[in-house]
């Protein structure tokens, strides 16, 4: 087996004084999906933004293709080929559908073709000329994905890309992700939606406090959805914060 | 309703080319106010100080290597603005992660240096700069006789105003611009060296208030107190037109020159206050500015 494509050994980061991740150390092969999973405020954002190097208070390994990537500045991480589709998608209101989806600088030859991407997310062909933040959340969504592909990123840092979207909305993301992994594309996937995740996905970790309790292969989310569920559910810990008292 | 007032339809239109001039001015330098608040959200004091340095530097090619207006108007907003980037680089990065209040002070300190630097050489007594060879003369407008200077200094302040607005509102570089200024940390991750970009849009809005003092130099005197009435009026048009807003601060600033001026012939004694009665309206009714967009 080749090297890890992405490979982070006891990631800690910090918000000023607040330790939010904490020795996290993971991997993602080449052509993976690879999910991390946890509740809100387990430390799965802060690890991407930390990679993606926008989060500079940081230590441990993060090497890419090899690399150390961890002095890089994140214009220099993203011209690595990763890309980096934000929690909050990142639309610019100021900006077109077309010029938010031609923002990013190409960054390698594998870029997808313009008329490709409109076929994947024909929503947006529809609307180029429409400013950036009329779209609904699952269109910008789609144009946040969109806009790192024509970039010829061939790994991606999606977070939470399903959130507070509609079910019909989310099973064409999924289609979408499906597609890309067929394409031999790397994926880093932040989810709380444990169903969403096991259908794409190959490995799973789950964040708890942050900092990585354990590995899933999918075929062991799928046997036993609960074991994984145990971890996302609120009420469950809870329980079991009181039996603990 | 002119009857009323006892004024001509000459005073009302003479006062509205000079308003129109004077809008010249205000606009170029609220033009680069808004731009370097947009990017790197620090109000440039400095401005006026930097708008006289470019008359004086217009002078003293002219005075002290013979370089003639033409030339200067190029090279004028070349050199200034390269200082602008040296302050960028040197000073003004540093104040990033720290409250906007201490670029305020800086760029506030920088003006005063630049202007005693220039009081102390120079002296109050402002210094002529001549008017160009083929732009002497006047135009009959019928209702009035324009200096031809002054047509072509609203001619050209206009096209840079509207050329800047193109190049932010409708090119690549532009949406660069304008999606740092929403979220400069996710236009880095995008790959775009933005730290660059923050230090190239000083140096234009620098550039445009050096361009705005070369104009204004055979207009005005060339003064080391130049630019310090001028910038307080420009913050008040930079307000009105609203923050970070390009369209806001090139139709402000025109739009309060002739509000000027029109107050000058109805209600002279305001004439002087009247950019900063209409900065207190907008702010209590619209407090974004009228181009702005909503906090």
């Amino acid at each position: 087996m080749n090297d890890p494509l992405l490979d982070v050994q006891n990631l800690t980061a910090r918000y000023g004084e607040s330790q939010v991740v904490h020795d996290a150390s993971f991997h993602v092969n080449q052509g993976e999906v690879v999910t991390l999973i946890g509740r809100n405020g387990a430390g799965k954002t802060t690890t991407l933004r930390a990679i993606m190097g926008v989060l500079r208070t940081r230590e441990g390994s993060i090497r890419f293709g090899g690399n150390d990537i961890s002095s890089l500045s994140s214009d220099q991480i993203a011209r690595r080929g990763i890309g980096y589709v934000p929690e909050e998608r990142g639309i610019f209101s100021s900006l077109t559908v077309k010029e938010n989806l031609m923002l990013p600088p190409v960054v390698s030859d594998k870029a997808m073709p313009l008329d490709e991407i409109y076929s994947l997310f024909p929503n947006i062909q529809e609307r180029l000329s429409s400013q950036g933040t009329n779209l609904s959340g699952g269109e910008q969504q789609m144009l946040a994905m969109a806009r790192i592909l024509r970039t010829g990123a061939h790994f991606l840092l999606l977070d939470e890309p399903t959130e507070g979207l509609a079910p019909i909305i989310i099973d064409a993301i999924a289609d979408v992700i499906k597609v890309l992994k067929a394409r031999g594309t790397t994926i880093l996937l932040v989810e709380q939606n444990s169903r969403f995740a096991s259908q794409l996905a190959d490995r799973h970790y789950v964040f708890q406090d942050g900092t990585i309790v354990k590995e899933f292969t999918n075929q062991e989310v799928l046997d036993n959805p609960t074991q994984v569920e145990r971890y996302l559910s609120v009420e469950v810990v809870q329980e079991e914060e009181g039996s603990d008292a | 309703m002119l009857d009323v007032f006892d004024v001509s339809i000459q005073m009302v239109m003479g006062q509205v080319a000079i308003g129109l001039i004077n809008g010249s001015f205000y606009a170029l330098l609220s033009l680069g106010l808004a731009i370097i608040f947009g990017l790197l959200n620090i109000v440039n004091f400095a401005h006026g100080a930097l708008y006289m340095l470019g008359a004086f530097v217009g002078w003293m090619l002219l005075h002290y290597l013979g370089i003639g207006y033409w030339l200067a108007l190029i090279l004028v907003p070349l050199l200034v603005g390269m200082l602008g980037i040296i302050m960028e680089r040197f000073l003004i990065r540093k104040l990033y992660d720290v409250d906007h209040i201490y670029g305020l002070l800086l760029t506030f300190g920088i003006a005063l240096m630049i202007q005693a630097l220039f009081l102390n050489i120079f002296g109050v007594s402002g210094q002529r700069y001549p008017v160009p060879e083929i732009l002497k003369g006047t135009l009959n407008l019928s209702f009035m006789y324009l200096p031809i200077y002054r047509g072509w200094v609203i001619v050209a302040s206009a096209i840079v105003c509207l050329s800047t607005w193109y190049l932010i509102e409708r090119t690549k570089l532009g949406s660069y611009l304008r999606a740092a200024t929403e979220n400069p940390e996710l236009v880095q991750a995008f790959g775009i060296r933005v730290p660059i970009l923050i230090t190239l849009t000083y140096g234009a809005g620098v550039a445009l208030a050096a361009f705005a003092g070369m104009m204004a130099a055979p207009v005005y005197q060339v003064s080391p107190v130049m630019g310090v009435d001028i910038v307080i009026i420009v913050f008040a048009i930079v307000v009105i037109g609203g923050m970070g807003s390009i369209s806001g601060a090139i139709v402000a600033g025109f739009g309060l020159g002739v509000v000027e001026g029109l107050t000058r012939v109805f209600y002279p004694e305001a004439s002087s206050v009247v950019i900063f009665v209409v900065m207190a309206i907008v702010l209590l009714v619209r407090p974004s500015g009228l181009f702005g967009k909503a906090a």
